[in-house]
């Protein structure tokens, strides 16, 4: 009789286990349904209040190719627009800007680190100027490089500054594969424009940018370079 | 100029590095006259923190004399000055609050996206402490650059010898906010695990802050007797079982606050602890927080857990349902060092806080190596060691004297 009730209950967990995994299957194939219609198999619109550049592939507002970052710097928006409109001083916290001529009001000519040891040069022109808000540049049709990009300067809860944001499109100088080698090289936009940010960042709250450079018994290194 | 460079495992050598140079306007050059070799140096000798690479000069508790300053240093040539060992730009979000220690701008672009990955925001710099945290040269060395001299250096007056005000670098103030941590109240009993430097510091701190009671555990007879010194109730773990005592010495409540001075290399043959041992060392896991889950378990409901104890990453076994249900709340984090330089001067100043007792051994800087070996194995014997640069080495005297004879 014990041993009988024993046999008893544990087909009785052999099943509860199918159960629950049938559940489980279904669980799954509902939520991955829910995620893409609503729950009466209309599509949804997606609701998030983030910017472009976090949205997961799939969703509304997804695009391919675009790099943001956002740094909160404490200094006022003004000032700190005024420092990026002088593009000539991109150099002094852009690790790949090599230089930038400054054409005329709104057209300029950067010159760029590329992987490789070589540089490429593309002229942009300014498309959005607004005083303490936002920059906006693109590349003229002929450059070797396609991008545009915008910085917003947005204001930060009172007495924090301003909130920093670099949006750019770009479209890698040789596909995907040179994409591969950028990011193999750490030239990859993504992981540039967030460097570049905390540089300038950097400069505008302590008037320097930050370096490690000093000494150490690697004879490839010197005091005066920074080291990765 | 001659330095402490580390190159693996147990292996840190004496060599000679080029000389630092000003980089930045807020730079200043130091001459090291004192550095002592830290707690957290030995996470470094025992390999337990990544990103160090080999030939990195260590070394983050030091003073010495200004030498070269860069045209924004407030400081001027001559001076003599502490530097906290964490580097703060005293400018950031972060450095505005006094959590300098967090402070957003130091931790250099270049290196700054290892610890925003591994921490989910970047880490503040410190000096001589992996490319985690900057990968900036450190003060077992001749010369040291320090970046931001016009908010890190305390500049210290002559009457004060070097070890009394060695210090407050670092474990002076990690003692001191350890116990601040630990958000004293008339009538507390606190408990400190671990009296090494920054516990010893913790006591004296909690006694001054009006702890009524502290209790103090660890297992060198030496460390304990410094701590009974100060005024410590002592455990020795190898004799009691410290939850059950700390119980029947509070009348069953458990202490009001536990600090832990131990981190991530806990001492101790329990099974956790050997569990965690075996996968640090076969690199499956850093932390060996034995000390942090004894703590749980012996704070009193609704108490307070303060951790100046270094972590480095992902601990098991967390008795993280014992925190929440016993409504214990945690402070923890690495030193806000400059916002306790100058009070703490001040209490050394009026001979509030002694700074001293605990130095064992001085040694120059030449045989810091040696010294390593000791700060790792002698624990009980070597409670603190200051480095010297200006202190002959005795076995070049030696080696002079056979040369001599000969």
């Amino acid at each position: 009789m014990a041993s009988n009730s024993r046999n008893e209950s544990s087909g009785n967990a052999q099943l509860a286990i199918i159960g629950a995994g049938l559940a489980a299957a279904a669980g799954t194939a509902a939520f991955l349904l829910a995620k893409r219609t609503g729950s009466g198999g209309v599509p949804v619109e997606n609701v998030s209040d983030a910017p472009r550049h976090v949205w997961r592939r799939g969703t509304d507002r997804y695009e391919a190719d675009i790099v943001g970052n956002t740094v909160l710097i404490g200094k006022p928006a003004q000032e700190l627009y005024e420092q990026w409109r002088d593009f000539a001083k991109f150099p002094t916290f852009m690790d790949n800007v090599e230089q930038v001529d400054v054409l005329d009001g709104k057209r300029s000519r950067w010159t760029i680190k590329a992987p490789a040891g070589t540089s490429v040069e593309l002229i942009t022109t300014i498309t959005d100027d607004q005083p303490g808000e936002i920059i906006a540049w693109k590349s003229e049709p002929d450059s070797e490089i396609k991008t545009d990009g915008k910085v917003e300067f947005i204001p930060a809860a009172p007495g924090r500054g301003t909130m920093v944001r670099l949006t750019m499109h770009y479209d890698p100088p040789a596909g995907i594969f040179g994409k591969g080698v950028a990011k193999l090289l750490q030239r990859e936009p993504n992981i540039q424009a967030r460097r570049d940010l905390k540089r300038f960042k950097s400069l505008m709250e302590t008037g320097e940018v930050a370096t490690n450079a000093s000494p150490s018994g690697r004879k490839s290194e010197t005091p005066t370079e920074a080291r990765i | 100029m001659r330095a402490l460079t580390w190159h693996g495992r147990h292996d840190v050598r004496v060599e000679t590095v080029p000389d630092p140079e000003i980089v930045n306007p807020r730079d200043a050059i130091l001459r090291v006259t004192s550095t002592a070799i830290c707690g957290s140096d030995l996470h470094l000798y025992d390999g337990y923190i990544p990103t160090l690479r080999v030939g990195d000069v260590l070394g983050h508790e030091f003073m010495g004399e200004v030498v070269e300053t860069g045209p924004k240093s407030s400081l001027h040539k001559g001076q003599r000055v502490v530097v906290p060992f964490t580097i703060s730009c005293g400018d950031c979000f972060f450095c505005k609050k006094q959590q300098f220690s967090a402070c957003d701008n130091s931790n250099p672009a270049e290196t700054f996206d290892a610890s925003r990955l591994l921490m989910g925001h970047p880490m503040g710099a410190a000096f001589g402490y992996a490319h985690l945290t900057g990968g900036y040269a450190g003060g077992q060395a001749e010369y040291v650059r320090v970046p931001y001299s016009d908010v890190g250096p305390i500049v210290v007056p002559d009457h004060l010898e070097d070890d009394q005000v060695l210090f407050l670098s670092d474990i002076l103030p990690t003692g001191w906010m350890g116990a601040e941590n630990a958000e004293i109240e008339e009538g507390d009993t606190i408990a400190v695990w671990g009296c090494g430097p920054v516990g010893l510091f913790a006591i004296q701190s909690a006694l001054i802050m009006g702890a009524h009671r502290v209790i103090a555990i660890d297992h060198y007879p030496h460390r304990l007797e410094l701590a009974k010194r100060l005024g410590a109730e002592i455990l020795d773990y190898r004799e009691v079982d410290v939850r059950e005592a700390l119980d029947e010495m509070t009348g069953g409540i458990g202490p009001d606050a536990c600090i832990d001075c131990v981190g991530m290399e806990s001492h101790g043959l329990t099974i956790d602890n050997i569990a965690d041992t075996l996968k640090a060392h076969t690199f499956l896991g850093t932390e060996r927080p034995h000390a942090l889950r004894q703590m749980i378990l012996a704070c009193r409901k609704g108490g307070r857990l303060s951790i100046p104890g270094v972590y480095g990453g992902f601990a098991d076994k967390f008795p993280l349902g014992q925190l929440m249900e016993k409504g214990l709340s945690v402070k923890s984090g690495q030193t806000h060092v400059q916002k306790y330089t100058k009070p703490l001067l001040d209490l050394i100043e009026q001979g509030k806080i002694d700074t001293t007792f605990l130095i064992s051994h001085h040694a120059p800087l030449e045989q810091a190596a040696e010294m390593y070996a000791h700060w790792h194995d002698d624990q009980d014997e070597y409670t603190k060691i200051v480095l010297k640069t200006d202190m002959a080495t005795p076995k070049q005297d030696q080696k002079e004297q056979q040369h001599e004879l000969a």
